[in-house]
């Protein structure tokens, strides 16, 4: 197995560093101070490769408090971070149905 | 890497050899798969103790000529999820009799010691220090058993029996 | 029911206290994530897009109301109010936290409750009839050889490491409603000529990305050996599996890559070995397990009493009654299947205040007995058909007597993208919406009987290959496109899906579905001919035709 560290990271265009969280598997970003954040607004924009490796390699060396650590991309519109596909939109924003109950998160 | 022999950390007695090194003449020696078998005879004829590691693609029926003479039979878990050698060792003990020591190697973990210790593992090579400083403790887990294994604890359905008041199925030999 | 005693409590308490333990050892970093996944997925735990999701074990979906309560417990307290039932006959909650999990199982095992190979490369929960022990077609009660099977295979020192998941059902009527052919081992009972009942044998089924139809490797396989020949079965696949792909690494491919004349012959060579060994089944020891299954005194009714008569003449009643009620064993009794596919909601969904009142309405007319169905719905099995028409008020006051059970809207479907991160794409809305095209019940009704499977990927946990109709999510430059397979059924006489044609986007396949029924209705020769039926008399080049012909 190739370790994660060497595998060579493709973007297309801006992207993002996510994972879900240890403790309660919610949907985290990396910001650019190296931290977790859960507001996608927070997170460190990369856009290419070379920033996308810095960005995910500590992340991935974090294996306490966040798990499943990958490169997601994102959209730009005016200023805003948005999800760039529909599993990432759906991980933000939660399933795309009406829950039987809602609680709320 | 410490090894667990009798549920203690305990010393390896035994020198690994590499297929192309001299067999050392005094000491225990533990040799890989193929060098054992193309030097079977000779080894065998050795005063000092002799080991094999056998890995998880082999047929452990063929060390069924050796396995009076073999002292420590080193069975392999690349990783904890490659669970072959669980088949191998039971079959080695119960199947052919193997009395020796029968030693896990590889990526040996704590979550694992009850299954080892129930395929007939007796000694452990262990990753980590701390699991194994809790060998005893995580042996001692699990007090329920399904299933009739080599190890010979009692299963459930004959204890079961036994409390219903069934006449025992009598210590039937294990066979796997 | 299957009464658990001490051994079986035991067991569930020291497996609870050696998760707490893990899941402290992970907390604190002390076992990497590499290490712990497997011990998760052994209790149950997956990490899915939004959160942890728990999968309990319902063992041959039998379910006491005691343990329906406990469900609806956990679904409040540790989740958001609801849980979800599966095809494995199993029930998933969806928003756990890591932490709270080993409280949440302490919960569940008091009363018998565990998430235990629920997940994992290892002999996965026993799956069988829904309707064991009341069906009036079956030779015995198949739940007796279940539970033999899952106590053998809990904690199984060997199998617990295996190159994949390992799933097993049991069936002992005519007529399949355990799906066997699709799994990885199957045992069908059945009398030889000496009127003895034994099994047939079936192994290599499954779906997926390469689907096939268990193979038959032995005809008649004494009671007794059992557990010896699934050992034996085990123990090739375990050394000689692969392990090198995921992909090859399901039984299937290794009973494929041999043959399974070939490959019975190597269960057979080893099996000789054990066979009279101490896994041979004494009698004793069968019947011991067979009297921890419990059955209701029942009273001496008659058929088609006067209560069940006159409530007849409510058309909603009558229409529920014809829809979702079956022959019991018993005169007099009936089995009532709950529908969990409202009308546009997703399917087999169920709220904890749901879970709490069917436990009250099972301890009131069904001793206290709930099954779940791999179709995803949930049967009460012993009702006095006396006790019908209240029964159906209450089941229909709580959201589950939609007249749907084997229409068009009574769809399979997997959670899809909505919760699963190996999804391509969504499966519950589509189902919703194909539930409100047809929602008419006329229309519904004059579909007959017809099986819509659903999943959001090849992984097939919707079983799209089984389907009459089945739909596969798949994604294609970033957008949701769905195959369409039809002709595909999951009973006695199992048969895979042919595709239809190339894949058509999200916004059109609720069209695509009724573009089948359409020329369903006009190719059939009479109205009783099923979908099925149908499609086995003319292919599938007309349906292709009317699907292709706009698009
Ligand atoms: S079929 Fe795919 S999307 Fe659906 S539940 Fe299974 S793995 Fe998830």
């Amino acid at each position: 197995m190739t370790s994660p560290l060497q595998q060579k990271i493709k973007i297309a265009g801006p992207s993002v560093v996510t994972a879900n969280r240890l403790g309660d598997g919610a949907v985290v970003y990396r910001t650019a101070r190296h931290q977790w954040t859960t507001d996608i607004a927070d997170a460190a924009v990369v856009s290419n490769a070379t920033a996308a490796t810095e960005l995910l390699t500590p992340a991935k060396a974090d294996g306490i408090n966040a798990v499943d650590v990958y490169v997601a991309p994102v959209k730009l519109e005016d200023d805003r971070i948005l999800p760039g596909n529909l599993r990432e939109q759906i991980r933000m924003r939660g399933p795309t149905i009406e829950l039987p109950y809602s609680y709320g998160a | 890497m410490p090894l667990v022999k009798g549920s203690r950390i305990a010393a390896d007695t035994f020198t690994r050899v590499e297929d192309d090194a001299p067999i050392p003449e005094q000491g225990a020696v533990l040799v890989p798969a193929a060098r054992f078998l193309a030097d079977a005879a000779e080894l065998m004829q050795r005063a000092a103790p002799v080991g094999v590691i056998w890995p998880n693609n082999m047929d452990v029926s063929e060390l069924v000529p050796y396995l009076d003479k073999l002292a420590l039979v080193a069975l392999v878990f690349p990783i904890f999820r490659d669970g072959r050698a669980y088949s191998q060792a039971r079959l080695l003990r119960e199947r052919y009799a193997y009395r020796g020591e029968m030693r896990a190697t590889g990526q040996i973990l704590r979550d694992q010691f009850v299954f080892y210790l129930r395929a007939g593992f007796d000694a452990f090579d262990v990753v980590k220090n701390a699991d194994a400083a809790a060998f005893e403790e995580t042996a001692k887990r699990y007090s329920v058993f399904f299933q009739p294994t080599g190890d010979g604890r009692l299963t459930v359905a004959r204890s079961r029996l036994k409390l219903h008041g069934h006449r025992d199925p009598a210590a039937k030999r294990v066979t796997v | 029911m299957y009464l658990y005693d001490e051994f079986d409590r035991t067991l569930l308490t020291e497996r609870v206290s050696e998760f707490r333990g893990q899941v402290a050892r992970r907390l604190s970093g002390e076992l990497t994530e590499d290490e712990f996944k497997s011990l998760r997925l052994m209790n149950g735990v997956y990490l899915q897009l939004h959160a942890y999701m728990l999968r309990i074990a319902i063992p041959y979906g039998t379910l006491s109301a005691v343990q329906m309560r406990r469900l609806a417990h956990v679904a409040r307290k540790y989740d958001r109010g609801y849980g979800h039932f599966t095809t494995r006959q199993n029930i998933q909650f969806n928003w756990i936290k890591l932490a709270q999990l080993p409280d949440a199982m302490a919960d569940l095992a008091d009363a018998g409750l565990h998430g235990m190979q629920t997940s994992g490369n290892c002999v996965r929960n026993i799956t069988t009839d829904q309707w064991a022990g009341v069906a009036p077609d079956e030779i015995e009660d198949p739940r007796v050889w279940a539970e033999l099977i899952r106590q053998h295979v809990t904690l199984h020192p060997e199998f617990s490491f295996l190159p994949r998941k390992f799933k097993i059902a049991v069936g002992a009527s005519d007529h399949d409603r355990a799906a066997l052919r699709i799994h990885d081992l199957a045992l069908r009972m059945h009398k030889n000529g000496a009127g003895e009942a034994g099994f047939e044998v079936m192994v290599g089924g499954g779906l997926g990305r390469t689907p096939f139809i268990a193979k038959t490797i032995k005809q008649f396989l004494p009671v007794r050996d059992v557990l010896t020949y699934i050992e034996a079965v085990l123990r090739l696949y375990n050394q000689y599996g692969r392990r090198d792909n995921i992909y090859k690494a399901r039984i299937k491919i290794l009973v494929h890559d041999k043959g399974g004349e070939q490959f019975g012959k190597e269960v057979d060579a080893e099996w000789q070995n054990i066979k009279d060994g101490s896994l041979a089944l004494d009698k004793d020891v069968i019947a011991d397990i067979a009297t921890r299954f419990q059955y209701p005194d029942y009273e001496k009714l008659l058929d088609n009493p006067p209560e069940l008569k006159a409530a007849q003449a409510d058309a909603r009643f009558a229409t529920w009654h014809a829809n979702s009620v079956s022959r019991h064993k018993q005169s007099g009794y009936a089995i009532v299947t709950l529908s969990l596919k409202p009308i546009g909601k997703p399917t087999g969904d169920c709220t904890a205040d749901q879970m709490d009142k069917i436990a009250d309405i099972a301890d009131r007319y069904s001793y206290s007995e709930i099954r779940v169905g791999h179709e995803q719905n949930l049967v009460l099995p012993q009702v006095a058909q006396r006790d019908l028409p209240e029964v159906f008020k209450a089941l229909d006051a709580i959201g589950v007597a939609t007249p749907n059970v084997n229409q068009i809207s009574d769809i399979i479907a997997c959670p899809g993208l909505d919760y699963c991160s190996l999804a391509n794409a969504r499966a519950i809305p589509v189902a919703q919406e194909i539930s409100k095209r047809f929602a008419e019940p006329n229309l519904a009704k004059s579909l007959n009987r017809l099986h819509v499977n659903i999943s959001g990927c090849i992984n097939a946990c919707g079983h799209h290959h089984v389907g009459h109709i089945g739909i596969l999510g798949v994604e294609k430059n970033g957008e949701e496109f769905y195959q369409i397979s039809i002709g595909g059924k999951a009973d006695e006489n199992a048969q895979l899906g042919t595709l239809l044609g190339p894949a058509v986007p999200y916004d059109d396949v609720v069209d695509a579905v009724e573009d089948l029924a359409e020329a369903y209705l006009a190719l059939r020769e009479r109205p009783d001919e099923l979908f099925i039926d149908t499609f086995k008399r003319v292919g599938v080049e007309p349906f292709k035709e009317r699907v292709y012909a706009t698009r």
